[in-house]
């Protein structure tokens, strides 16, 4: 520890932190532009400047210095940082001034306006005129794809943009060309950014010279309602920030939660929201003559009545779909175990995840910051970049910092980082028993990660793949008491709620190839169930919220409300239960899922014991504690992974297949938002272009 | 410094590759780095790509430079843009002429150089001429101030210009010829050009003392006229005050103690400001 007096304060610091980190760890506030905790040090904004004695007599830039740089006084005196002595007022007037030469004053049409660095930095630390009379610079607006729209006038240079994406992002096309007054941000040929995380750097952005195109010109920060909540649109868990006006989602931001998302999200957690809006189901719909007609509620539930009370209990049964919460999840398996029947699934693409066989058999086990510890990894059959972009930062973000062997099987991706590619199937993964080079490297990592994807699970032969993953996690010694480095990574939002409450076949229950099988079920029930194909025959209720592929199949429609019009716990791949809060209202006459499986089970004279959500989460949490435990991650025994790996089966040669192929088109909201078609056709094209 | 960017689509070649010599030479040069810093090679991949292709980099040798060096292309764009030595539009075929326009070139009449560039080449800067043959720019020093005003035209330069002999050489590049290169005022480099003050004699650099023993003998016989001087006794206070004021410092001879005093004195007499300015020192210094 050094010892170090900031503005009268004298404070311990480690060393190695820079004069920024010391002095805001003594209380004092150092303006910043270029500067950014989770980017390398550019040091060229010259913003944070801070007089120091003990060191060069000029004004020094507090983010490029560290604490061990300055000496100590002739009698041993610690070194003191002034941050609010005349010296650095008039420095940082000075940095503002010639910040403010180029930069236009149009904060009255520029989106950033209200939530801008630059405009507020400018009050608290500038002067209130410029000296300047000539003219100022104008730069030519760069395209760089469909989510960031540019206004390159406006741009400072803080090269923060460049930065994120060539260490965050980890594809190199943002580049600042040019030098001096002519610098200029671009990317190559102004292509499209190819990352899935470049919505990223609107967030960065200290002015307004990047901002989000879908949202250009639609609202102004002051008059939006700040929700904060959970995304849905992959198992991660993203900790977001829904801002409404009125019943309009106008936008969503990433909130800072170290343990998830650090402070990124995915562009599909991002631009999402135009696809909340669209193709909605506001009302509900019966079919009648092989035609959907609009209907209202009783009609509706009538019909289901009139369908369930003619059917036995056993050919009734339960889909959960990728984007239902645990509430909902709970209150359909027990409707469906009230109305007689064990069949109930929530494995729509069939992934081999057995409740049963204990929790640790299907959780990212040693959690998403847990990555960071890891020293070697392991992933087989799974795409992280595509399935849970901002795990795959984290992953990137370990391999920059060097020791981090990264072994795949399945396919090989660009994965934003290098990694030995050792093949494509079963038997590469059963080859690892058998010894080999990447086998060692497991072995002789002290904490070695195996990422499963449900690529390798959601197959024929996934259960024996699963528990052969298993065995090879025991064989290196990836489980032991201080280290579980079984990780399943999961796609879909729902899936782990939705295992840790058991939504799955009962004794004799059909699961979903079953249900959905022709001739399998006569009245299906489908909560958001959109990505399988049910089979003509049975009566479909779908409960949800698109006109998606779902609703075209049902014979009923039930409208639901979507992640930001409900309250609703939704549990990541680590086993995380997190809340997801109202920021909107249903359309129409939409409501909430759970309520509508309220109001049907007393229709169907199976009365739901609860009449508020409050009750029902209250029955959820006596059933499964460990989910009245938001934001904590409850351990799963670990000795689950050791019987799982008992467990065996035959494998087949077949190849691992990716699980999620087109990255903005998953779900039902992705599949309705303009925005995402639109980067889907991009990225098509990009993967037509670089077949030839 | 004007904004640098890729030369328009329809000018870009289809593709860039080095020779064999030059990927020789490429190889060579990326294995002075140490392994994981190959990207450091890629200036002087740049500037070899630029003489290769007549003098500019193109878009697809950017991209050629860069997939060698493992770099993505942004990188190699930053760079080309960055520095001004790489030219990003077609220069003239035969020359493109810099021209210096810094401070000891600008005043030994650069401008006016500038000015025959501008009447027999293009108006402005990094333009072709209308047969294409010829291009110019102003550039920051070249380095070759002594020499100044003069132009750099690939990797030989021209110096001691007249606006009369730019023409000419200009002339001799459209013509295809291979102007004399150097100073154009007959000096072989940077030799006064009012004639030598220094090393007049010949003998001095031809050689013909190398071994004769004269040079040392000239030395033993000033260090001995020193010693000489030495021996003599001190001359009294008044004369030293009179003496001339203390020998220069390039003379080889230790300065002598009354020397120094009379120095000492000069200097507290400057002091107390008795002396006047213009005065005979001399005279104006008083022994206490």
């Amino acid at each position: 520890m050094a010892k170090i007096i900031v503005d009268d304060i004298e404070l311990d610091v480690p060393p190695e932190y820079t004069l920024l980190q010391a002095c805001e760890a003594a209380g004092a506030e150092i303006p910043r532009f270029c500067f950014h905790e989770r980017l390398s040090i550019a040091g060229n904004c010259r913003m944070c400047l801070v007089e120091v004695k003990g060191g060069p007599p000029k004004p020094q830039a507090s983010c490029a210095m560290n604490v061990r740089d300055l000496r100590p006084g002739p009698n041993g005196e610690p070194p003191v940082v002034l941050t609010k002595s005349p010296m650095v007022k008039k420095a940082r007037e000075g940095v503002m001034e010639f910040l403010l030469i180029n930069h236009p004053l149009d904060c009255p049409i520029c989106d950033q306006g209200g939530e801008c660095d630059l405009q507020d930095q400018a009050m608290a630390y500038g002067v209130d005129t410029s000296r300047y009379a000539e003219n100022k610079r104008a730069v030519e607006d760069k395209y760089i794809g469909p989510l960031v729209k540019t206004s390159m006038t406006r741009c400072i240079q803080c090269t923060r943009c460049v930065r994120f994406t060539t260490e965050v992002a980890g594809v190199a096309e943002l580049g600042a060309i040019g030098r001096g007054e002519d610098m200029e941000i671009t990317t190559y040929l102004e292509a499209a950014l190819t990352s899935e995380l470049q919505g990223n750097v609107v967030d960065l952005c200290p002015v307004g010279a990047l901002t989000q195109r879908p949202y250009a010109y639609h609202a102004r920060p002051w008059e939006l309602v700040k929700t904060e909540s959970v995304d849905v649109m992959d198992a991660v868990g993203s900790n977001i920030r829904v801002d409404t006006r009125g019943r309009e989602v106008m936008r969503i931001l990433p909130r800072l939660n170290e343990d998830v998302n650090e402070e990124w999200i995915s562009d599909k957690t991002r631009y999402i929201w135009d696809g909340l809006k669209t193709q909605r189901l506001d009302r509900p719909y019966v079919r009648v003559d092989g035609k959907l007609r609009p209907a209202g509620w009783p009609e509706a539930f009538a019909a289901i009545a009139a369908k369930v009370k003619a059917t036995p209990a056993n050919r009734i049964g339960a889909l959960i779909g990728d984007l239902v919460s645990v509430e909902e999840a709970f209150a359909a398996k027990d409707l469906i175990t009230r109305l007689g029947s064990a069949n109930i699934d929530c494995r729509q693409d069939g992934a081999a995840l057995n409740p049963a066989l204990g929790r640790a058999t299907y959780l990212f086990n040693p959690s998403i910051a847990a990555i960071e510890a890891a020293d070697a990894l392991l992933i087989i059959g799974s795409d992280p970049r595509r399935e849970a972009s901002v795990l795959n930062a984290r992953i990137r973000k370990r391999w920059l910092r060097g020791a981090f062997p990264i072994g795949v099987i399945g396919e090989a991706v660009d994965l934003t980082y290098s990694y030995d590619y050792l093949g494509a199937g079963p038997e590469t993964l059963a080859g690892l028993l058998e010894g080999g080079a990447f086998a060692d490297v497991l072995k002789g990592a002290e904490r070695p990660l195996v990422l499963v994807g449900q690529g390798a699970l959601a197959r024929p032969d996934g259960a024996a793949v699963l528990s052969l993953a298993a065995r090879v996690a025991e064989a290196v010694g990836a489980v032991n008491e201080a280290w579980n480095g079984f990780a399943v990574l999961h796609t879909a939002a729902a899936r782990v709620g939705a295992l840790d409450v058991g939504a799955v076949p009962g004794a004799g229950g059909l699961d979903v190839a079953g249900m959905i099988a022709p001739g399998g079920l006569d009245v299906l029930f489908a909560l958001g169930a959109d990505e399988v194909d049910i089979a003509p025959g049975a009566f479909v209720v779908y409960l949800g919220t698109h006109g998606d592929r779902g609703a075209h199949r049902a014979d009923v429609i039930l409208p639901g409300a979507a992640y930001t019009e409900k309250s609703g716990t939704y549990v990541n791949t680590e086993g995380r239960a997190q809340l997801a809060n109202r920021a909107a209202f249903p359309p129409g006459e939409a409501r909430e899922d759970w309520a509508v499986l309220r109001a049907l089970s007393d229709v169907l004279g199976q009365r739901l014991p609860y009449d508020s959500l409050a009750q029902l989460r209250a029955a959820l949490y006596a059933a499964h504690p460990h989910l009245a435990r938001i934001d904590h991650v409850a351990p799963a025994d670990a000795a689950a992974v050791a019987a799982l790996a008992q467990q065996g089966g035959a494998t087949d040669r077949a190849p691992f297949r990716a699980a999620v192929t087109a990255f903005y088109m998953t779900n039902p909201i992705a599949r309705a938002s303009a925005v995402m078609a639109e980067c889907a056709a991009l990225a098509q094209n990009r993967l037509a272009a670089a077949a030839e | 410094m004007s904004v640098r960017r890729l030369a328009p689509q329809e000018l870009q070649p289809e593709s860039f590759a080095f020779t064999a010599e030059n990927l020789d030479w490429a190889h060579k040069t990326i294995a002075k780095y140490p392994a994981g810093r190959q990207a450091s090679a890629v200036i002087p991949l740049l500037m070899r790509a630029q003489e290769q292709a007549g003098g500019w980099v193109s878009e697809p040798a950017m991209r050629y430079v860069g997939d060698m060096l493992g770099m993505a292309p942004i990188r190699v764009y930053e760079i080309a843009t960055f520095y001004t030595q790489f030219q990003l539009l077609p220069v003239g075929r035969k020359a493109h002429i810099q021209v210096c326009g810094t401070t000891p070139c600008m005043l030994k009449g650069a401008e006016n150089l500038i000015k025959v560039c501008k009447r027999r080449i293009h108006d402005e800067p990094f333009h072709l001429s209308a047969s294409g043959d010829l291009s110019w720019e102003e550039v920051e020093c070249a380095g070759a101030c002594v020499n100044a005003p003069m132009i750099q035209v690939w990797k030989d330069v021209y110096e001691d210009l007249t606006p009369e002999d730019l023409e000419k050489i200009i002339d001799a590049f459209e013509k295809g010829e291979q102007p004399q290169v150097g100073p154009q005022n007959g000096r072989r480099s940077s030799e006064p050009v009012t004639g030598l003050r220094a090393l007049t004699e010949p003998s001095l650099f031809d050689g013909s003392m190398v071994g004769t023993g004269a040079g040392l003998a000239a030395a033993r016989a000033t260090i001995e006229a020193a010693r000489a001087g030495e021996a003599q006794p001190a001359p009294a206070q008044p004369a030293a005050a009179a003496a001339p004021p203390a020998p220069p410092r390039w003379n080889p001879a230790p300065a002598k103690p009354p020397a120094a005093e009379a120095v000492k004195a000069q200097g507290s007499a400057d002091s107390t400001g008795q002396a006047k300015p213009g005065s005979d020192k001399p005279d104006a210094v008083k022994p206490n």
